[in-house]
């Protein structure tokens, strides 16, 4: 059975479709066959993120509506084997999702694939419902930060009580909180919300922290999603998000503030 | 006085931006969590009621019957009620 895991927040501009990225390269890379739904309709952006954008011809919504099928609208990944994307439509077409016809194609994709990784779009409105409706798990993507910590909330009250889990009374959905532009040095200056203080506030198993980088809009620039850039910190973190959702218990990285060495202190680099 | 409000001051700086916002942030989560299960104050007595009139005519325990009372957002809420019918078989 595939996991189908939702990438979600609530607030907007949090790292969602980054997250998503590169989640589904990660764990391609490491042997999984790995589907990334952009559930943004209207709003597509996960192909350039993934560098793909001119390799779109069908989308989701092609899909749903029979104008295409799932093969034709599945983009197979460049650089890695076992990892495809399905695109958003770009025509706003606000009633396309509905449960039967997301849940065929999940369906579909279930038997193809092992990880079925949705980006959801920021919001409560249709298209967020429709992206967590049949999670088996949710990574509740969250800035150390008021508006987001607090939508974040709002959207796990949803995952509770609006997914399919919640309504057939199974086995709730498996929460991770991924706390995304994190910069210890603020912390350490008491202007920004801690690592412990959002865990306390929000009362989810952590699943990883990612610092604030400037590799992230290197990457999203180059349509290379960061996990990709393995030297740096962004992309490290992430590597460890994917160890811990393969169960591996990984020690967190990039909480501290980094000790400069004495010649950078002295030369002030 | 001037010693005092010097006291006051210094004390009052010392709370971070990062635990003032983690202060309301814990009282807004408190509050918005406990009006999102918030159910009406009728549904015990609309219980008791409705398992009264099922037992004119049927065998019902107290367990059998589930009211759910449903914001699903905006205007729409939704009552939902389920009865489980005694089972000869069942030996619940």
């Amino acid at each position: 059975m595939a996991r189908i895991i939702v990438v979600t927040s609530g607030k907007g501009g949090v790292g969602k479709t980054t997250s998503s990225a590169s989640i589904g390269v990660g764990l391609a890379l490491k042997g999984h066959k790995v589907v990334v739904i952009d559930f943004d309709i209207g709003l597509r952006n996960l192909d350039l993120i993934m560098g793909c954008e001119r390799r779109v011809v069908y989308d989701f919504i092609n899909v749903i509506n029979g104008e295409a099928t799932l093969n034709q609208a599945l983009i197979k990944d460049k650089r890695i084997n076992n990892l495809s994307v399905l695109p958003a439509s770009q025509t706003r077409d606000k009633d396309a999702l509905t449960k039967e016809n997301v849940g065929k194609v999940l369906d579909e994709l279930g038997k193809i694939f092992e990880f079925i990784i949705c980006d959801s779009p920021a919001g409560i409105e249709a298209g967020a419902m429709m992206a967590l409706y049949y999670a088996d798990e949710a990574i509740v993507t969250t800035n150390p930060e008021v508006s987001s910590v607090r939508d974040s909330d709002r959207i796990l009250g949803m995952l509770a009580s609006r997914s399919r889990r919640a309504e057939l009374g199974l086995e709730p959905i498996k929460e991770h909180l991924l706390l995304t532009r994190y910069c210890p040095a603020r912390v350490a200056e008491g202007e920004m919300l801690s690592v412990e203080d959002v865990v306390d506030i929000l009362a989810i198993p952590l699943l990883g922290v990612i610092p604030e980088s400037p590799a992230v809009l290197k990457a999203s620039n180059a349509g290379e999603p960061v996990i990709l850039d393995i030297t740096s910190d962004a992309g490290k973190a992430y590597q460890d998000v994917i160890a811990r959702l393969l169960g591996e218990t990984v020690e967190f990285r990039f909480l501290q503030v980094e000790q400069k060495n004495i010649l950078s202190r002295l030369f002030g680099g | 006085m001037a010693l005092i409000d010097y006291f006051l001051q210094k004390k009052e700086h010392r709370v971070t931006t990062a635990f003032k916002a983690k202060e309301r942030l814990q009282i807004i989560v408190a509050h918005e969590r406990s009006g999102r299960n918030k159910q009406p104050d009728y549904l015990p007595q609309l219980t008791e009621d409705i398992l009264h009139v099922l037992r004119k005519y049927i065998q019902v325990s107290d367990r059998s019957l589930s009211i759910n009372f449903d914001n699903k957002g905006g205007d729409l809420h939704v009552l939902e009620l389920n009865i489980e019918l005694y089972d000869e078989n069942n030996t619940d």
